[in-house]
């Protein structure tokens, strides 16, 4: 008998650990008037200048509020904590800070706020991501070395004049630089960040129109409205709880069940049915990003003299009319320059700027690429991770639409790299044979965004490395303008060579999309494609 | 059997070290992760090598190897790349990763059995036709296309269970996914248990012990269940190593953020603390499990000795 006893209290062991796990529950807690929202895990603690993706970013636009403000309609720059910002040269600037901002906990906001912030995010040993965006300002070398450790520990372009006060002299003429203050990496800080770190990670403290209520890493970042926010553009709603979710199609069912208010990315499988399931609840609406397919210009196969040929032979060779529409479902729109929409005419977006060599046209493309020596080796092989999105459906029927137009079953192919770590290390290396994949989501809403990053010699994220004299010189002449209708259209001659040469091959403009519930209202997309939270009211 | 579990317990250091090294080559070979920080953009070369020295990335795979060791035996298991470490991590996935897990055991264990009990005990009978066709059908259904139905029958049409789980998964809401999670499991445990009972049915001592004139329960729960249980108890034993690392599919269905979840952004990320620390867990859960179910065979069976 002694057996069975031993079995029995196997039997007890087991009670036992269902009852000690089963200490969770009690969610759901005071949810009146608060929102909640699909959310995916931020890839780096919450800090703005560290913060360089969509779902990080979208809690920093509550959390905080800048210099200046991206409106959520017309994407323009909008003061917010600064009262003016002037200069005369376009190098040398003078920020004026409005009184009466704090911090949600009481610390006011003073021209500190932001020096010591901008100190903090451009020193390499703090290992900011978005340490890049401090370059223009003077002194960037020695607090961010290429190599070696840093020589200062702050930019000497930045100086305190006062409390509400301070100077930025920039190593270069930059005209619109006051317009990229909008970014979450020049948001102000508050003492507490510098003195407290870990606890201000857990707990994010800013002086935007939400309060961090409880932040669980990895699953609920739950937001209150601050009742005492500052602003003119105070939180309409009780507050916003971000879950995140693996799988957007699970937060689309979730959606459905009534389970959750808002869905900020419609899984692709879903737009099929999006209209019948939600009606008047789905938006769609072009945003602040663009799809190319960039040539790797460091390959003399793709670089040779008349290869511009070639390259605006396969931009003809693709009928994007169809597949946005077939693949799509009109959740892209065909694109005829190298911007985005969101930028309006006035902002630099000109439809049309590409020309003959963005129109569909198989037989002129045919004709081309013969004369730009034909596709080298016979095939193009088109780079995309496989990881993440749904790029192998597109990539696939660009290449059918490439090898339809030339008559050729082998002129194109998809070449998926297993994951987004590895296609980033292959391009950075630059050991690309042939084109590749390239998304580029704005970080504020200027043409000069879309251009000198991409496309400027030896520039950040100029993943090509396409290299042309005349084009760097017209972005330095639009930087230096003064006017701002002047500097456009600069930027804009800089875009025509961009047409000429083809670097980069524009396929379409990225619309935002989203679904809610009928709990809420008000709902609208910001050009970043992210829900404008503050403004959702609560039925 | 007290020097078989101590033997058995340091046969584990060995498959420890070589499993944690197996992965941590394998994540290691999937190349550089700094690149994917930066998102589409091209990382700043500075800012990337500071924080490949800051992880130790810029040192030779035995170097990072041995650090990480060193690590571990601090009890450190390093830090994910969004800031958290990666003990802490566990803290919050494990238990519920756990929790779906006795769920789905529990419900494997008694739908299954009952089910393997009645067909094997009225084999060729209509209720055991029946009991194989059904069986057959839940293998034959992959767990994404089971979860996906289940889900939105469930929780969308009639409405009775949520359709996602909340970050606190509390058991109620675990049911569904536990459910999901055990079904291919309980068709494999009902068809076990229903040859093994079959079998054993005819058995001899089956037959004495009915010949003794004992009640038939008790000869069913005493002697038939007891031996007929053994190959069943293997296949538990071993599945719930299996259900705590399979259950990603699952745990990405119901937006469950346990292990499965915590390794799936490991690995998109290729952040080799979180992959190689929740996968040596796991290799020991699994080690665990194989020696309780050696341990629970002498329990079952008595002609079973360890020494």
């Amino acid at each position: 008998m002694r057996r069975a006893t031993r079995a029995k209290w196997c039997g007890c062991a087991l009670v036992v650990a269902l009852v000690a796990t089963a200490c969770g529950g009690g969610a759901g807690a005071g949810r009146s008037g608060v929102v909640s929202s699909s959310w995916g895990d931020p890839q780096n603690p919450l800090e703005p200048a560290n913060t360089n993706e969509v779902q990080g970013g979208k809690v920093l636009e509550m959390l905080f509020r800048g210099l200046k403000r991206y409106n959520p309609k017309t994407g323009a720059a909008e003061n917010v904590i600064a009262d003016r910002i002037e200069t005369a040269d376009s190098r040398n600037f003078t920020v004026t800070l409005k009184k009466g901002w704090t911090f949600s906990n009481g610390e006011k906001v003073t021209a500190r706020s932001f020096v010591d912030a901008w100190n903090y995010g451009a020193l390499l040993t703090n290992k900011q991501k978005n340490a890049a965006f401090f370059q223009y300002i003077d002194g960037f070398a020695q607090v961010h070395p290429d190599s070696g450790t840093p020589r200062a520990k702050t930019l000497s372009g930045l100086v305190v004049k006062d409390d509400h006060t301070f100077t930025v002299k920039l190593n270069q003429k930059f005209s619109s630089w006051p317009d990229t203050l909008g970014y979450s990496a020049f948001m102000p800080l508050p003492q507490a960040f510098f003195r407290h770190h870990a606890d201000w990670i857990a707990k994010p403290v800013g002086n935007g129109p939400y309060l961090v209520d409880s932040y669980e890493k990895g699953s609920v970042l739950r937001m209150r409205k601050w009742q005492k926010y500052p602003g003119d553009d105070p939180a309409r709603n009780g507050g916003i709880d971000l879950r995140v979710y693996t799988d957007n199609n699970t937060a689309y069912t979730d959606l459905q069940a009534g389970n959750l208010d808002l869905v900020d990315d419609v899984p692709a499988a879903q737009l099929k049915h999006v209209k019948a399931d939600l009606g008047g609840r789905y938006l769609n609406q072009p945003a602040g990003i663009i799809q190319t397919l960039t040539f790797p210009m460091y390959d003399k196969r793709w670089n040779h003299p008349g290869a511009e040929k070639l390259r605006r032979g396969l931009s003809m060779a693709i009928d994007r009319a169809q597949i946005t529409r077939e693949i799509f479902q009109r959740t892209r729109t065909p694109a005829t320059d190298w911007t985005s929409p969101v930028l309006g005419a006035n902002g630099g977006y000109k439809a049309g700027l590409c020309g003959d060599a963005c129109v569909f046209d198989p037989a002129r493309a045919k004709q081309l690429i013969k004369e730009g020596g034909g596709i080298p080796g016979g095939t193009m092989m088109l780079a995309y991770n496989a990881d993440t999105g749904s790029h192998k459906d597109w990539i696939d029927a660009v290449c059918n639409s490439v090898n339809k137009s030339l008559g050729d079953d082998n002129a194109c192919v998809g070449n998926p790299v297993g994951t987004f770590a590895d296609f980033r290390n292959k391009i950075t290396a630059k050991r690309m044979t042939g084109p590749f994949r390239a998304g580029w989501q704005m970080d504020y809403p200027l043409i000069q965004n879309f251009l000198q990053p991409l496309y400027y010699t030896d520039a950040s994220s100029n993943d090509g490395k396409f290299s042309n004299h005349a084009f760097d010189k017209l972005v330095n002449e639009a930087n230096a303008a003064t006017d701002t209708g002047r500097a456009v259209a600069t930027f804009q001659d800089s875009e025509k060579i961009l047409a000429q040469q083809m670097p980069a091959i524009p396929l379409w403009y990225q619309n935002g999309s989203a679904g809610y519930s009928e709990r809420i209202g008000n709902v609208s997309l910001n050009p970043f494609s992210v829900p404008v939270y503050n403004e959702i009211k609560v039925n | 059997m007290g020097r078989y579990t101590v033997r058995r317990l340091l046969q584990m250091i060995p498959v420890f070290i070589g499993s944690t090294f197996l992965i941590f080559f394998m994540v290691y070979a999937l190349g550089d992760p700094v690149a994917a920080m930066f998102g589409d953009r091209a990382p700043d070369p500075a800012t990337a090598a500071q924080i490949r020295r800051d992880l130790y990335l810029d040192e030779p795979l035995w170097k990072q190897y041995l650090h990480y060791m060193g690590q571990i035996f601090h009890g450190n298991f390093g830090t994910a790349f969004n800031g958290q470490s990666v003990t802490e991590l566990m803290a919050s996935a494990f238990p519920v990763t756990l929790r779906l897990t006795i769920v789905a055991v529990v419900i494997e264990m008694v739908v299954g059995i009952v089910l393997g009990v009645f067909s094997g005990l009225r084999r060729g009978r209509d209720i055991d036709t029946t009991v194989l066709v059904l069986t057959l059908v839940v293998v034959s259904i992959p767990t994404f296309v089971s979860g996906y139905l289940l889900q939105f029958v469930f929780g969308v049409q009639w409405g009775w269970a949520a359709p996602s789980v909340a970050p606190e998964a509390p058991l109620n809401e675990l049911l569904l996914p536990g459910l999901v999670l055990a079904l291919v499991s309980l068709a494999y445990v009902t068809r076990l248990t229903r040859t093994s009972i079959a079998e054993n049915a005819r058995a001899d001592y089956v037959r004495t012990a009915l010949a003794k004139g004992l009640p038939r329960r008790r000869v069913i729960t005493r002697h038939l269940l007891r031996n007929s249980l053994i190959p069943v108890v293997t296949f538990i034993g071993t599945d719930i190593g299996a259900l705590m690392g399979g259950a990603i599919v699952t745990e990405r269905i119901f937006n469950i953020h346990g292990v499965g979840f915590q390794l799936y952004q490991g690995i998109l990320r290729q952040n080799s603390p979180t992959v190689v620390g929740f996968v040596t867990i796991l290799v020991l859960v699994f080690l665990l499990a194989n020696l309780l179910v050696d341990l629970l065979y002498a329990v079952l069976d008595p002609r079973i000795r360890y020494a």
